[in-house]
């Protein structure tokens, strides 16, 4: 990593802090644990076996670097929206084409690795849409270790085929009741498991939230997406480019790409929260830095959706995998220095977003991707046509068609 | 030291030679009155400490019976507010009782951590366990709590190794509390062996009593682990009762006898757990 006094890349703090966000707020039979994975993700760094070994897999298994696309049809639609008038070129980050279908292997190569290297012998995740239990029992697979994905009874049954697929490849589900039934629900219960099993156990966090020093590794993991983005851009336009997007709900995907960007001011960034049914309405969204405010859960200090008595609320998106009260807290750091601009698309923008993908470009986005999408339809057309923005397309909708039918009214 | 409520209650448990009860209910479970009359019922039925649960929406640490207190607490309206009063009340009734407030960060944050400070100081809440501030967070809450004369109880578990122990006592005050598991409340019971050289290894470092808790639901595992610890807590196995006096979710004549009785009967347990030295 670059670094420099003036750098916005230098956190987090040795004591996991982003400003005053992030941290280490975990009980204190996992506190040795959490000590225990940051020295180990120390050494690793240090080691060079460990990153060709990542490296490797990243190129052989998972199909790095993933294309940087140029989306000709989107951008002549935004033209004609435009009035002719401008219409920035929209590019895509093909993070989908990754195996498993998203950007979360990214982060599952790098932990599994981790995992191994600490002699753990069992893996357990939390998942919302399926994405990252997908991924990690993916990873668990390839290394022969047992796994348990925890996701929430809700989401279990609005992503069936991603719950057949963890069980195909070896995973025991296991649907949380508990709450709503949602990603954070899975997440308490992910930690209960952990605090039970913590000699023989590795907890594979799918995003860049929870205790130091997960944001920040996970951030490392998916970086690779930031510095792909800028390499391949650079050598087809000999320049970077003028915004980079993407969907935010712990936020893995977005970091990963933003990072790279963060000592570049030329470049604007736009992180995409999810609307739900409109940010005014209560309790009808998942965006936590646009609608609620700093708290404490699942080990890090960040923006969450909570009430006057700091009680945390379930929020709501169409897309199960932004369906999360909580935010990885170096975005809440980004977000009160200025440097990134996030905004809210609604869940009607990102079906209408999801189907105009589809239609013009021939790539059914994941419902997740798609509120990036949205906020490049209505950014596009306000810049000049030698502009351009990359968006993270970072998951493919397959997973999806089934509650994208229910929502426009089919029955397939 | 300065003398607290907390450091002169365990001073008349060990005086009597035995450990001291402490009792965990939620606040506010099942309604706000009834848990007002089941912490008020606690003292005379045998309990020297109450830890009252401060209800989250998110309580990682807790096994499935606290996680239902806690959930039949905010469905009836409990707030940090109205667990403050709740203490209030109570204090106006008894003045030598500890109450501990326990739960996790975040209600407390929003509160505001000085205005809760003054509040619970003025409530009168003796010490605070809020389990996701290891030491590593000790400027959040546990120096402020301290610096305003409430005492700072801190966790110790069985992953907390000779290296790290120094570090979880260094601002620790009133007592502590060691969890017998590797866990959540109200899981496997503790292997009373284990503990007591947990207890001991403890007490080599520290002055504070040292309680035990996780998994302890009976007067004989009361008396087991009480040998050697200062303190006994149970908390699920008093939650489950209530739950189990409960008709459609609400409070019954039963609510509050069903737990007095429970806590009467580990009252004995405690009291028998050093019969023998005291013959």
């Amino acid at each position: 990593m670059t670094t420099s006094f003036n750098s916005l890349r230098n956190g987090p703090d040795e004591r996991g802090f982003f400003g005053n966000f992030g941290g280490r707020f975990v009980a204190e039979t996992l506190m040795p644990l959490i000590l225990e994975l940051e020295d180990a993700w120390e050494k690793a760094k240090a080691d060079p076996t460990f990153a060709e070994e990542l490296k490797s897999l990243s190129v052989d298994y998972a199909g790095r670097p993933s294309p940087l696309y140029f989306a000709e049809r989107l951008t002549e639609h935004c033209r004609a929206l435009s009035g002719g008038k401008g219409g920035a070129e929209i590019w895509f980050k093909r993070e989908e084409l990754n195996h498993t279908g998203s950007h979360k292997i990214n982060n599952c190569l790098g932990q599994i690795l981790l995992a191994r290297r600490m002699g753990k012998t069992r893996i357990i995740a939390e998942t919302g849409a399926g994405q990252h239990g997908v991924a990690a029992a993916t990873v668990s697979a390839r290394f022969g270790l047992p796994c348990m994905v925890y996701m929430g009874a809700t989401d279990v049954e609005r992503q069936k085929p991603n719950v057949f697929r963890m069980r195909l490849l070896g995973a025991e589900v296991t649907a949380v009741t508990s709450g709503a039934g949602t990603l954070k629900d899975a997440m308490n219960e992910a930690l209960r498991d952990w605090v039970t099993n913590v000699e023989d156990t590795y907890y594979l966090i799918g995003t860049a939230a929870g205790p130091h020093p997960y944001p920040v590794m996970v951030r490392d993991f998916q970086s690779v997406i930031g510095i792909e983005t800028k390499d391949q851009f650079r050598a087809v336009k000999g320049r970077l480019p003028d915004a980079v997007l993407a969907c935010v709900g712990g936020g893995s995907n977005a970091i990963g790409m933003f990072h790279p960007f963060l000592d570049d001011p030329e470049v604007a960034i736009y992180g995409v929260e999810a609307g739900g049914h409109g940010i005014d309405v209560p309790n009808g969204h998942a965006a936590s830095m646009n609608g609620g405010r700093p708290g404490v859960l699942h080990g890090n200090r960040t923006y969450l959706l909570q009430d006057a008595d700091g009680q945390i609320l379930e929020g709501h998106s169409i897309s199960a995998g932004l369906d999360y009260p909580g935010v990885g807290p170096e975005h809440s750091w980004l977000r009160d220095s200025g440097r990134v601009t996030y905004v809210p698309a609604t869940d009607r923008e990102a079906l209408d977003a999801f189907q105009v993908c589809t239609k013009l470009e021939g790539i059914i986005p994941a419902l997740e991707s798609s509120h990036a999408i949205a906020e490049a339809l209505k950014l596009a057309p306000t810049m000049d046509k030698d502009k351009a923005i990359v968006v993270c397309l970072s998951g493919r909708g397959d997973k999806d068609v089934f509650s994208v039918a229910g929502y426009l009214g089919e029955t397939i | 030291m300065t003398e607290t409520r907390i450091s002169r209650r365990f001073a008349k448990t060990a005086a009597e030679n035995r450990p001291a009860l402490v009792t965990f209910v939620t606040a506010g479970d099942p309604d706000l009155e009834t848990s007002l009359a089941i912490v008020s019922a606690l003292p005379k039925a045998g309990a020297d400490v109450i830890e009252l649960g401060m209800p989250f929406s998110d309580p990682m640490a807790d096994g499935p019976a606290i996680q239902a207190a806690g959930k039949r607490a905010l469905d009836a309206g409990q707030t940090l507010a109205k667990t403050l009063d709740l203490v209030r009340r109570f204090r106006a009734t008894d003045a030598a009782t500890p109450i501990v407030l326990m739960g996790y960060y975040n209600p407390i944050f929003i509160y505001g951590v000085d205005r809760f400070l003054t509040d619970a100081t003025a409530a009168g809440v003796d010490g605070l366990i809020v389990v996701d501030l290891p030491p590593e967070a000790d400027d959040e809450l546990c120096l402020p709590a301290r610096a305003a004369g409430i005492n700072f109880v801190r966790l110790a578990t069985p992953t907390t190794d000779d290296k790290r122990l120094p570090s979880v006592l260094a601002n620790a005050s009133g007592f502590v509390y060691y969890v017998s598991i590797n866990g959540i409340t109200g899981s496997a019971a503790p292997d009373a062996g284990l503990v007591a050289a947990a207890v001991d290894r403890i007490k080599r470092h520290t002055d504070l009593p040292v309680a035990v808790g996780f998994g302890v639901r009976t007067a004989e595992q009361a008396r087991e682990i009480g040998r050697n610890a200062d303190g006994v807590v149970v908390g699920s196995a008093l939650v489950g009762a209530i739950a189990g006096s409960l008709a459609d979710g609400r409070a019954t004549e039963a609510t509050v006898p069903a737990v007095a009785r429970l806590v009467e009967d580990l009252a004995r347990g405690v009291r028998a757990a050093r019969a023998r030295a005291a013959e």
